[in-house]
């Protein structure tokens, strides 16, 4: 074939590595601008009273203790259903499930339920927990709500860790006369832990930051005090950061600013906290 | 005398890779049994087998009976653990759990229902010493098994059979990645075995065969070809396969 147009090799080499180079760098800038942005116009307003005291003033001034306290409460929540029964399907999905019609078709669907929209699950909330359970717009509601959506991230990443533990472990356990369920317990389970817990730190992460799936389940425009039951609503930071941007008048820009610091800080120090998990357990790894 | 009684045992996995055509072959107590020929021959098949390890893979056929001390392991009624427990195995890939050096001794015996401290120990130094390997590790018991060589971790696992008391042993090709010093050590630590245990090896290597049978079966493809005393066969082998396999001439 003839060329019709060649170019020196080194030099095409040199302008590709070049291009993708500039590409990755310009992946980085948004978040990282994101992250100062939000830092230097939020720090001002952080304060003692910014985060240990109640909003007043039609929440004009005051500070946002009853959103982070709620935005707890909705973490732990989503973690006391999404954590044991999300590692309980990997479980099964990695360890018991043979390659059936049946266990394809669970994959699918978990997969597929990461990608519904989160305001879907907002409105199934609503329909299940609110009102067809019974359960009020209520932590309760919320938390389950945001568990649904949090499964599907915390079963595939368990998943995928159990099954990077390699099979010979298995074999040379049940060959010892280990039952199926102490291989899992004394050897598969603790070698992904550190995979599962990254997988459940993601997860509830996402879960920590979300409005929409909280929207009609359990957040509240403003509460006088801390939520007593899991049956009653609860402020939350993302929620509030929504309400204080658009729902109220003449509202200080810094304290927006300060409610998006102080989630924004919330959520990447979980994410530090996976990103430490795992280099340490990856250091310590025996395999 | 004899330990295990093979009769008519036929296997097939479901995907046909390998298979067992029809074997019958008698397996005596405290005695080294090498099965050995060329790979597929289903050698591997058998010990697997013989612990019951095939029920994780898939087998679409088996017939037959293995009898070990008269009972039919193939049952389904058989209780596979209390099995594994009196038929134990090495692996040709030397793999330690990732545990200490004691943990992978104590595995099964912990798993067993065993806590006494006192017995565990003794299960450790003895099954160690056992396996030749007391005086290398004896000072860094809870130093993780895997900071060892190849050939140390290799003998950690016959130890950590031996642990379990077992009636018979499994080796597959338990030398295959050793060096050859590491496998003269192995090898020892059989002959010093089998005055307790009943040891069924495939050996990595027709010379090793040779060298630590007392009772040789050689494998063609799913089939037993032939089954003598070790030195008979190695010496004068009645079937032409058998010899030519012996001598080189294939394989």
């Amino acid at each position: 074939m003839k060329r019709i147009f060649t170019l020196n090799r080194h030099l095409s080499q040199r302008i590709g590595f070049t291009a993708i180079t500039l590409m990755a760098f310009a992946t980085v800038v948004p978040i990282v601008a994101t992250i100062i942005y939000i830092l230097i116009q939020g720090a001002p307003s952080i304060s003692l009273e910014f985060l240990t005291a109640y909003p007043y003033d039609g929440m004009r001034a005051g500070g946002i203790l009853p959103a982070i306290i709620g935005t707890l409460y909705l973490t732990v929540g989503t973690a006391i259903f999404s954590v044991p029964l999300g590692i309980a399907a990997a479980i099964y999905l990695s360890e018991y499930a043979s390659d059936t019609p049946l266990t394809r078709t669970i994959r699918i669907a978990i997969i597929n339920l990461a990608g519904i929209p989160s305001v879907v699950y907002g409105l199934f909330g609503l329909g299940l927990f609110v009102l067809f359970l019974n359960f009020g717009t209520s932590i309760l509601a919320a938390s389950l709500t945001l568990s649904i959506m949090t499964l599907p991230i915390i079963i595939s990443t368990a998943e995928e860790s159990l099954r990077s533990v390699p099979q010979a472990f298995r074999t040379v356990s049940i060959s010892l006369g280990a039952t199926r369920w102490q291989t899992i317990r004394r050897i598969v389970l603790k070698e992904a832990l550190p995979g599962i817990l990254t997988g459940v730190i993601l997860g509830l992460e996402r879960a920590a930051g979300e409005t929409a799936p909280i929207l009609f389940t359990g957040a509240a425009f403003f509460l006088p005090r801390l939520p007593g039951s899991p049956f009653d609503a609860t402020m939350a930071l993302p929620y509030h950061l929504f309400v204080i941007s658009t729902q109220v008048p003449e509202m200080p820009i810094q304290i927006q600013y300060g409610t998006a610091l102080v989630l924004l800080v919330f959520v990447l120090s979980m994410n530090l906290i996976a990103t430490f998990i795992r280099s340490r357990a990856r250091a310590r790894r025996q395999w | 005398m004899y330990k295990i009684i093979i009769e008519n045992l036929s296997i097939q996995y479901s995907d046909g890779t390998e298979s067992l055509r029809n074997i019958s072959l008698n397996i005596r107590d405290k005695a080294v049994t090498v099965l050995f020929g060329p790979a597929g021959g289903g050698k591997s098949t058998l010990l697997r087998c013989l612990n019951r390890l095939n029920d994780l893979t898939e087998v679409s056929n088996s017939s037959g009976r293995v009898l070990i001390d008269g009972e039919n392991i193939l049952d389904p009624k058989t209780d596979v653990i209390a099995l594994r427990r009196k038929v134990g195995m090495v692996f040709a890939r030397p793999v330690v759990l990732p545990l200490s050096i004691r943990g992978n001794l104590t595995y099964g015996l912990e798993l067993a229902g065993e806590t006494r401290r006192s017995v565990l120990d003794e299960a450790v130094e003895r099954s160690l010493k056992l396996a030749a390997i007391w005086d290398e590790v004896h000072d860094r018991l809870d130093d993780p098994a895997i900071a060892l060589s190849g050939g140390q971790q290799q003998r950690i696992c016959l130890a950590r059979v031996l642990a379990l008391q077992p009636e018979i042993i499994l080796l597959d090709e338990p030398t295959s990645g050793l060096d050859p010093i590491s496998t003269g050590k192995v090898e020892a630590a059989l002959i010093e075995l089998k005055k307790e245990y009943t040891v069924i090896l495939v050996p990595h290597s027709v010379q090793q065969a040779g060298r630590t049978a007392d009772h040789a079966a050689f494998f063609l493809q799913g089939e037993l070809v032939e089954y003598d005393e070790g030195k008979k066969l190695f010496t004068a082998p009645k079937e032409k396969r058998t010899e030519d396999y012996i001598t080189g001439r294939f394989g």
